[in-house]
Order: structure tokens, then sequence, then C-alpha cells
């Protein structure tokens, strides 16, 4: 700026490093907790540097699991995660972009009404109906299954908006060319609208895959089977035995490879990260 | 607005919007519907007959102290949560908002926290400040003080709200960033050409410009302290010790999981409800105002 000496910027530079260590210090210890072993980390002795178990320890983590609580290896409850993650992701924007498209280009009877009931469901966000909802899903006989973790969280009110609006800004004369090229409702979604909502698609799916991967309350109340289980989850069972018998190192383990995915999604595709926040907030 | 091109199909559009509308009724609706209805009923102790009692579970709820208590602590957690993460996370946007070498390294290096789910953040710092295995308690206890967030409540309390803002950093760092850059240089520079020192720069220009932001922000951070906090304060306190850590919504959690009392945990949920639409009723009257600029 204008009169910016350089020792204002010294400032900045120290204040922002500061600022990154202690956004990092948790996650740097939870790595190194993750390469030692149980017995000195259980004492309170744990150093501060890395130790040489970081193959045993992940070994057993993904492919073994905690030889007390749950039993169940971690890449399972990773898989489960997966599964329920892309249902979320790719169901909200399946169903959000068809009903947008239905409100944006046709006329018909209640259209208003089915829009604004879409949009409510903003304000009802599933911790404030909590029972009831486990109360329909159990009588669908959905517990325990994906459909049962995905679908009661698969309506999307910001995504059905932000196509609505991107919908809205697309001209007139391109439904106009595909007319007269003779193209019908689907042919003119398919070929010319789902192109034009390619990065939107995208980065709506970045958010949502990140909102489902960390889904916590709703897993919690519907899986009851160990073989159900997300990592969210499973991390929560790990630690509820006594103190003395957690697993420390394949806690830490369990926690790094829980936030592995969804930090890759936001460091690698920062851009559509960035956007689809921006976007979905307004 | 309305488009001036449309099909004219007849049914097709309901087919399209009836999967999101099915998903909406069975799922959102019917659910909401059964909560008020339940809360203005009461059930007898066996579950064998139920009476409408108008708002006797709302009257109860008021009369009973723990339930007021529960709604003070969750304002205080939320007010906590939000001065003490929005304040960190402006100081580290002024500070990335300058010409600075490395600045976009300095972005990533901050934003990805948003992505750590929050069981995995109430377990890494509860891991770091565990009373007998914690690296920092270590220290604590060098500096004389008697922590144990498992036993004494007032330091359990500061443990999640300390977890809390932390995860929140990152997202409030990211909208000020974007709030500072949208803010002209040239009015800046007008109030350095008057004399304004930094400082005095940022209080009477940044600031007040930056206030749309704040305020948004500030409506976004009330609604995570409220419903996000549930997974830290789940992984890290289970409410605990006593009802020290238990906000309105971990509330109706474990008074739903004993069983107990319906009508009562319906007349929470029904409560949570009209805070939710309040919260959002804010924060759209704002945004409406901002967009109309």
């Amino acid at each position: 700026m204008v009169e910016e000496e350089g020792f204002r910027r010294y400032v900045a530079h120290i204040i922002l490093w500061i600022g990154i260590a202690i956004v990092a210090f948790p996650v740097y210890i939870a790595i190194i907790a993750s390469t030692q072993e149980n017995a000195l980390i259980a004492n309170g002795q744990m150093s501060l540097l890395p130790g040489g178990h970081f193959f045993e320890v992940y070994y057993q983590t993904i492919f073994v699991g905690t030889t007390g609580s749950t039993r169940e290896p971690v890449g399972t409850m990773m898989l489960n995660s997966l599964v329920m993650a892309l249902m979320i992701a790719v169901g909200k924007i399946a169903i959000s972009i068809i009903s947008a498209y239905a409100i944006v280009y046709f006329r018909f009877p209640f259209r208003m009404p089915i829009f604004w009931l879409i949009f409510i469901t903003l304000m009802l966000p599933v911790e404030v109906r909590i029972y009831p909802t486990y109360k329909i899903v159990a009588d669908l006989h959905m517990l325990d299954s994906y459909a049962g973790l995905a679908l009661p969280l698969i309506a999307s009110a910001t995504a059905t908006l932000l196509f609505r609006q991107f919908f809205m800004t697309v001209p007139d004369e391109l439904l106009e060319a595909s007319r007269i090229d003779g193209a019908g409702p689907f042919r003119f979604f398919w070929d010319t609208l789902l192109p034009l909502s390619r990065t939107n698609m995208a980065a709506l799916f970045v958010i949502l895959f990140i909102l489902g991967w960390n889904q916590y309350l709703w897993p919690l109340l519907i899986t009851t089977r160990d073989d159900m289980q997300t990592i969210q989850i499973g991390i929560r069972k790990m630690i509820t035995t006594s103190d003395a018998l957690t697993e420390w190192p394949l806690v830490m383990a369990t926690a790094v490879l829980a936030m592995l995915p969804p930090v890759f999604v936001v460091v690698v595709m920062q851009k559509l990260f960035v956007r689809g926040l921006v976007e979905t907030e307004k | 607005m309305q488009k001036q091109a449309i099909f004219q199909t007849k049914l097709l559009p309901y087919a399209l919007v009836a999967p999101q509308l099915a998903i909406v009724l069975i799922f959102f609706y019917w659910p909401a519907l059964q909560a008020v209805i339940q809360s203005f009923l009461l059930q007898d102790a066996f579950g064998l007959s139920t009476s409408f009692v108008w708002f006797e579970n709302y009257v109860d709820l008021f009369k009973d102290g723990a339930y007021f208590e529960a709604i003070v602590r969750t304002f205080f957690f939320s007010f906590a949560i939000a001065v003490s993460s929005l304040s960190f996370a402006l100081l580290l946007a002024v500070m990335a908002d300058k010409p600075l070498r490395g600045s976009m390294l300095y972005r990533t290096l901050l934003i990805w926290p948003y992505a750590v789910a929050p069981p995995v953040v109430g377990v890494l710092w509860i891991f770091m400040l565990h009373p007998s295995l914690g690296v920092l308690s270590r220290y604590l206890r060098d500096m004389g003080v008697d922590w144990n967030p498992l036993l004494n409540g007032n330091q359990a309390a500061s443990l999640i709200i300390l977890a809390a803002a932390w995860k929140q950093i990152s997202y409030n760092f990211l909208f000020f960033l974007a709030g500072l850059q949208s803010i002209p240089k040239s009015v800046l520079e007008a109030a350095a050409i008057d004399g304004a020192r930094p400082m005095r720069r940022f209080w009477t220009v940044t600031f007040p410009l930056l206030s749309p932001t704040i305020f948004f922000l500030l409506v976004v951070n009330i609604v995570y302290a409220f419903f996000d906090t549930f997974g830290i304060i789940d992984t890290m306190t289970r409410g605990g010790p006593g009802k020290s850590t238990e906000t309105l919504v971990y509330k109706v959690y474990t008074e739903g999981l004993l069983g107990g009392n319906l009508g009562s945990s319906a007349a929470q949920s029904v409560i949570l409800m009209i805070m939710v639409v309040a919260l959002t009723a804010i924060q759209f009257r704002f945004v409406e105002r901002k967009v109309t600029y």
C-alpha cells in the first residue's frame, strides 16, 4: 500500500506463520502420535518427534482394527464413508438440477408452491427433527443401510437455488436455437444445459462431498452394525472404552485417515472449493 | 425475472420435481410435523394413553431450570466461539490481504481445517489437552494450573469453545479475505493521503466497509455453534462433566436416547426449529440488502 514499509511486512509474515502454526499444531500432534507406541503415549511421555511405528500402526488401523471396542478395520469404515459421501453429493446434485430445470423451463400448476416447499427445508436441518426422522427411517426398514444413511439428507435447497439462478442467466436464444434443430426438453437439457453447468456442478460437488464425508449425528443414530459404521462414528467408539484401554496411536491414525480425503479435496481443488463455498452461502 | 422461452409439456415437469419433492415430504416435512404434533401431546408413564395438553410441555420446559440453563449456555458458547474465531480470522485476513510474497501459499495453509469433521476436531483437541496424557497438559501443569477438563466444568467449556473456534478460523478467514479484497484500494489511498495512519485507516475505513461481511459471518458462526458443535462435544465431553457442556442440540439427543418424555423432546425440537427460522430470516434479510446496494 501507500507507505508500507518493510517492517510492517515482516510483522505480517510472522503473524501469518504463527496463525498457520496454531492451525496445524493439533494435526501435527495427531500424525506424530500415530507413529508411536501406545505405552509411551498412555504414560504422558509422548515425544514431539515422529516415532518408528508408522507402517505397523497404519496397517493395523486400515486392515485389522482395534483389539477392543470396534474390532472393525478402518478400511471398511472409509469405504462406508466414501459410499455415503458420494451418494449424498451426487444425489443432491442430480435431484436439484432436474427440479431447477422444471421450475425454470416449464410452466405448471403449483410451480411456485413446490419451489417454496424445497426452499423452506433450509430451515429444517437434521438436528431439529432427529427422532421423528429416525422413526420414519426405521419404519421404512432402512436402518443400517446406505439408503438410510444418504436418502434423508439428499434434498438440497441451496443446490436447487443455485441451479435455478444459473439457469436464469442462460440466454433464451440457446433454447430457441436448439428448438429449431428439433430438440425436445430432454435433448436441450442433456446437450446444452448440462455441459454449461459443468463448473457449477463441480464446485457444488466439492462442497457436498466434504459435507457428506463429515456427517456425524445422522450416521450415529441409524447405524448399529459395526460393518455399516462410517469413519467418524468409528473414531468415537474407539475412545469410548476407559482411557487406559484406548489405543491412541490407532485412534490418531484413524483421525488422520478421516481428515485425508476432504483435506486433499480442499487443497487440490482449491479454486472449485472456494467458488462452491461462496456460491452456496449466497 | 421470468424466462420467455419455455416448454409446454404437461407431465414432464412433475416427473422432474418428483424425486426431490418425495424426499422433502417424507424426510423433512413429515417428521417436522410429527414433532409439532407430539409437542402438544402428553403420554402417561406407561405409554398407554396420550392426551392433548396444549402448551403444557413448553410451559414445563421453561419452568425447568435445567432447560433455561442450557439455553443460556448455548448462547454463551455461540457468542464466545463467534467472537474468538472471528477476531483471530480477521487478524490473519488483514495480514494476508497485504501484497506479500507467497500470499497464495498462506491462503492454502490456512483454509484446509474447514475440511476437518467436528468429531475429529474433538478427538484432536482432547488428545492434546487430556488431563493424564495430553502434550499440552504437561505445560499447563508445570505452570501451576490444576488442569482437568474431565472433572472441571469451566475447563471443559473453555476446551469446547477453543476447539470449535479453531475449526471455524478457516471459514471466517476465507470470507474476510474476500471481503477485504472487494474494498476499493482508492478509498484507502485517499485516507492515507489525508494523513490517516494504518491503524486509524483500519478502524475508520476498512472495518465499517467490512461490516456486512462481519454481520453475515456472525450469523453463520452462531448457526455453526448451535448445530455443528454436536460432534465436537460428543467426542470430547459428552455434555459433561455434570451438564457443563450440554448445548440445546446435545440435550435433545441425550434425552431422546434415554427414551423418557416424548412430548418434552418434541417441544425442544420445535423450539430449535423456531430458532433456525429466526436466524435464517435474519441472514436472508441482510443478504437481500447487500444485493441491492
